[in-house]
């Protein structure tokens, strides 16, 4: 029943052999297995979006999949999104430029979403900056400074 | 809180899917995108002994128009589906239904057919294939079985797919002529289950006059709800005070009863309006 499974996961580009059981959800298995421990929980059942990462690029909640699941699929979590030389990326510059966050604690979940969602649409406007983060809560900022990073990492990246 | 421990499988063909599904009886369940599932694992309101992990069958992530079917394999994911462009000319109800499902996080992972095995009452999928009369195509050890919508949904999370059996493909009718559809609802917030919402299907005879018209209901009944409206639908606002002197119901933590009852008779309105306007210009693109 709780045997161990031998998987591979690649993180951030690096491949990582792991033996876990199959219940040990993604985020659990990057926080305490991987020690990424950028990747927040907060809910742990698919409503906050802190925990929020890319599978082959597209965002989605890591408390809601098994690690065993995503073998053989391209992970990105908050640690992959800077640059190599450690430099910062555009969402990432722009939430510090803006005051995008206060605690912190959604903060990783905001910028794998809206890396994700520049990618998509690389020139939103207000309206779209905000549906883009409709499934994050934050309960620091009230939102307007994030609405605003998302516009301004958009310019960034222009 | 964490699952608790279950047997792992992850068969890479629908052929050994179902023989796994077949060998380890009951208890066991398909895991497909896991947006219900996990959860429910997770709070341990669900407790199976097996998961039969999905994700490897590509033969199953498919979505094409086959005739007057559309056809939605068990791996389409809802973002695929919603995204389908041949797909949504088909049947527009699919694109003004699944945008309306949880958020475009969610939608990257979750399945559609999965959303309709789950039998939610407050799924928008759910209701789609009540409205327009759709199936899904089950297959185990014993052999392949269509289950009509009719059929499926026998109560709040409970469908007519046993155990041993995987969902392959949900199918539903393309939009005939002269036809219009429309999906509304009020959530709490953007991508939260509706309180209430409803989709609507209008058909035009040649004159104009409404031939049949019907809704489907959201968060009212502990099954997907559809009322038959054509003698009603050609004035809404009276639709909509049939709707609402027909639906029963039920109070939770998010809604009174009385306050979903005014909303399905709002909503069955406003919905019926847009049909009925998709369903004339379509009619007026034709001619
Ligand atoms: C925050 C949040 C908000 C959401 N909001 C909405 C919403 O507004 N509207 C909505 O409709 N949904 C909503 N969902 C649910 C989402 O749509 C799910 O994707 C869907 O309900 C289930 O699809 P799944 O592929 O994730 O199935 P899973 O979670 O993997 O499975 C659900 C159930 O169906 C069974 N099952 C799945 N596929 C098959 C198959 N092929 N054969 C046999 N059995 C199968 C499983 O065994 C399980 O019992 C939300 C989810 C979350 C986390
Ligand atoms: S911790 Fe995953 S969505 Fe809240
Ligand atoms: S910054 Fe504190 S929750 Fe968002």
């Amino acid at each position: 029943m709780s045997e161990l499974i031998d998987v591979v996961l690649t993180v951030n580009g690096v491949p990582r052999p792991l033996s876990i059981p199959a219940r040990r959800l993604l985020s659990d298995c990057l926080r305490h297995d991987l020690r990424l421990t950028g990747t927040h929980v907060g809910c742990e059942h698919g409503v906050c979006g802190a925990c929020t990462v890319l599978v082959d690029g597209l965002p989605m909640r890591s408390c809601l999949l098994l690690a065993v699941s995503v073998e053989g699929n391209d992970i990105t979590t908050v640690e992959g999104l800077a640059e190599p030389d450690g430099a910062l990326s555009a969402v990432q510059q722009a939430f510090r430029d803006c005051h995008g966050l206060q605690c912190g604690f959604c903060t990783p979940g905001f910028l794998t979403t809206v890396t994700a969602g520049l990618r998509d649409n690389p020139d939103p406007d207000e309206q779209q900056a905000r549906d883009m983060i409709g499934g994050n809560l934050c309960r620091c900022t009230g939102y307007q400074n994030i609405v605003r990073a998302v516009l301004r990492a958009a310019e960034l990246a222009r | 809180m964490k699952p608790a421990p279950f047997d792992y499988r992850r068969p890479e063909q629908v052929d050994s899917a179902v023989e796994v599904l077949g060998t380890l009886g009951s208890g066991a369940k398909v895991l497909a995108g896991g947006q219900s599932l996990i959860p429910l694992v997770s709070m341990r309101l669900a407790h199976p002994s097996a998961l039969v992990d999905i994700n490897r069958l590509r033969e199953l992530d498919y979505v094409r128009v086959d005739g007057d079917v559309v056809r939605i394999g068990a791996l389409a994911r809802h973002a695929r589906v919603l995204a389908d462009p041949a797909a949504g000319a088909a049947q527009p109800l699919l694109r003004q239904a699944l945008r309306l499902v949880a958020h475009a996080t969610i939608r990257n992972r979750g399945t559609t057919v999965g959303s309709i095995v789950h039998a939610d009452p407050a799924g928008e999928m759910t209701a789609v294939l009540a409205l327009l009369g759709g199936s899904l195509r089950v297959r185990s050890s014993r052999g392949e079985r269509n289950v009509t919508a009719g059929e499926l949904f026998l109560g709040p999370l409970e469908s007519d797919v046993r155990d041993d059996e995987l969902a392959v493909e949900a199918a539903l009718p393309v939009l005939p002529p002269s036809s219009g559809t429309a999906f509304v609802e009020v959530s709490r917030r953007a991508g939260d289950y509706a309180v209430c919402g409803v989709a609507a299907f209008v058909r035009l005879k040649d004159d104009g006059a409404v031939a049949a018209a019907r809704c489907a209901y959201l968060s009212v009944a502990p099954t997907p709800l559809v009322l038959e409206l054509t003698d009603q639908a050609a004035d809404p606002r009276a639709a909509g005070e049939a709707a609402r002197a027909q639906v029963q119901p039920e109070a939770d933590l998010h809604a009174s009863a009385d306050y979903r009852r005014a909303l399905a008779g709002v909503l069955t309105e406003r919905a019926l309006t847009q049909a009925l306007a998709a369903a004339r210009a379509s009619g007026a693109a034709a001619a």
